[in-house]
């Protein structure tokens, strides 16, 4: 196989021209970050004097060390932390429960599971954007505005995380459920030593979409965390722009948003392989 | 579906769903009920009653016209969207697919916008269009054009689009990449052994193969941009220059929870379940089909 070059795959002149186009896309791609990170490293009076540098400065740990500690509002470690710990509650929530859901709906013959189905299909139709104010009213019955309950509960129904484990145990064998019966051990036995094993790459696969989908939220924790405390950093950043007609501390603000990249670019890069198939799968 | 092998009992199955259904029932369909139920009501303005309006939330939105713009802006938006990102997508996974060794590289390097939240690339466009200090803005003023999307409603128009497509460019490349590797390519070759050069191949053979492909992109495109770039509007623009950038997404938010208008915002949150319903049935549909190709 490596030897063959079919006809069509491009050699010489044309070899080149495809990287160039290539490589022009993935600059075009990366340019507002490369901006991001070079603001991050210069001092105010090089942005607010444009044209502002192209190449980093020597600010940067002033910068990220001004942005964790203090932040304009809250220190953005904090935020780190808020969104660490809802995007960490949110995709284990999500799998969590919908693994015990598919394994009901799989592997059990009880009243209303057809019912119960359609219920967590329906959910499919409902995003957040469109229930925002009863949603937010509900959160706010509850007592759970500027805490975690209220960033993750919310958020944790997850139709496709259950189909994507209906599916995946309708193909694992009946002999291995059979064998188990025959074996006297029970069902949740059967679930903790032999499904939930056999799902690891499923599991994992899924839990780097969700993580970076928990991470990633905006609107709800914009409408329920009125505490900068617990603001998470991807909707922190706005907020810590000035209203009125004050100039921004753009330094702090992109050292921010480069630290609100961080953690899911490293998971999806990291976990490339995962990633795709997790993306592919949850799409089926 | 069910297994033949199945475990028995009652309690057990129902105590495992629970969960799954507690959540959904408190935080789906009762906020979803409440809000098809506090769109036929106009609450007075000491929000001490409710009074009946019957359907009539609907019939004032319809004749808004700030609400009918807002569904044009919606449109104009989804569309350019979906347009952008998924053009320069294919482009780039063409170009990646002729490529025999090293595609794995670029995809490395092009995956990385997926993993940026909406409202942080916002955020990112934001900074190079800023009126004050933005870099392309300076340049752009140095070849004599004066950007403006504060005041400009095209330009506003114009920077959110490209925000959003941007973030969703990684996606549109893996999918169109997949697709393109999946077509066999002795079909191909045949083609061009034949004398097809490379645009009459693309139109005769890859495209129409490519299209179960392109469809899937197409609808989940128009949902990414109805639902999900609420976080680059709200960065960029806010929905202005004049609601020029006010999706129906930022219209809910902004009537319900800026202008405290909670009847015609129940009344927008009907209307935007009606569309996902669609959305869903028709990317459903559309599932089912893809598995026979």
């Amino acid at each position: 196989m490596a030897e063959h070059t079919g006809m069509v795959e491009k050699r010489g002149a044309g070899l080149w021209l495809t990287h160039l186009g290539l490589i022009i896309g993935v600059a075009f791609i990366f340019f507002p970050i490369w901006l991001a990170f070079v603001a991050s490293t210069v001092s105010q009076p090089e942005i607010v004097r444009p044209p502002m540098p192209l190449w980093p400065g020597d600010q940067f740990f002033e910068n990220y060390s001004k942005a964790l500690t203090a932040g304009v509002n809250a220190p953005v470690a904090l935020m780190l932390g808020n969104s660490l710990f809802m995007a960490l509650g949110i995709a284990i929530g999500k799998i969590a429960i919908s693994l015990l859901s598919a394994f009901a709906i799989v592997y059990f013959k009880f009243p209303g599971k057809k019912l119960f189905f359609w219920l967590i299909f329906l959910t499919l139709m409902l995003p957040v954007e469109v229930r925002i104010v009863p949603t937010y009213e509900v959160i706010a019955n509850f007592g759970m505005l500027n805490s975690y309950q209220g960033l993750i509960l919310p958020l944790i129904a997850s139709a496709t995380a259950t189909f994507l484990f209906r599916q995946f145990f309708m193909t694992v064998p009946d002999e291995l459920a059979e064998a188990a019966r025959v074996d006297g051990a029970g069902p949740m036995r059967f679930f903790f030593d032999i499904l939930l094993p056999m799902s690891r790459t499923n599991i994992a696969a899924l839990f780097v979409i969700l993580f970076i989908y928990g991470w990633n939220q905006y609107l709800w924790p914009l409408l329920i965390t009125t505490d900068p405390d617990m603001n998470t950093i991807v909707m922190g950043i706005k907020q810590m722009f000035p209203s009125g007609d004050d100039i921004a501390d753009w330094p702090v603000i992109m050292a921010t948003s480069i630290l609100a990249m961080v953690p899911p670019v490293i998971v999806v890069v990291g976990m490339q392989k995962l990633f795709i198939r997790g993306l592919v799968e949850s799409e089926k | 579906m069910e297994k033949r092998v199945t475990f028995k009992g009652i309690w057990l199955p129902l105590l495992l769903v629970l969960p799954q259904i507690l959540i959904t029932a408190i935080f789906f369909f009762y906020p979803a009920g409440q809000a098809i139920w506090q769109s036929l009501f106009i609450p007075d303005p000491f929000g001490l009653s409710m009074q009946w309006v019957g359907l009539g939330n609907f019939e004032y939105l319809l004749s808004d016209r700030y609400y009918r713009a807002s569904f044009v802006t919606t449109a104009v938006f989804s569309i350019l969207v979906t347009v952008v990102s998924m053009g320069v997508a294919l482009y780039l996974a063409i170009l990646a697919d002729r490529l025999i060794k090293g595609s794995g590289t670029y995809r490395t390097l092009l995956i990385w916008p997926y993993a940026v939240a909406p409202a942080v690339a916002g955020v990112l466009w934001l900074f190079m269009f800023n009126t004050r200090v933005g870099v392309v803005t300076w340049y752009l003023g140095l070849l004599g054009y004066d950007w403006n999307h504060v005041l400009n409603e095209g330009e506003a128009m114009g920077l959110v689009v490209v925000a959003s497509a941007w973030g969703r460019i990684s996606y549109n490349f893996l999918f169109f990449l997949a697709g393109l590797q999946a077509i066999p390519k002795s079909v191909i070759e045949a083609a061009a052994i034949d004398g097809a050069h490379f645009w009459t191949r693309f139109r005769t053979i890859v495209w129409p193969l490519l299209s179960p492909t392109t469809f899937f992109l197409l609808v989940v495109n128009i949902i990414y941009a109805f639902f999900e770039t609420f976080g680059v509007i709200h960065t960029i623009t806010s929905g202005g220059p004049q609601q020029a950038t006010t999706i129906l997404v930022y219209k809910v938010y902004s009537d319900g929870f800026v202008g405290q208008d909670l009847g015609s915002s129940a009344a927008q949150s009907v209307i935007l379940l009606f569309i996902v319903s669609i959305l869903t049935v028709v990317q459903f549909k559309f599932i089912e089909r893809r598995v026979h190709y």
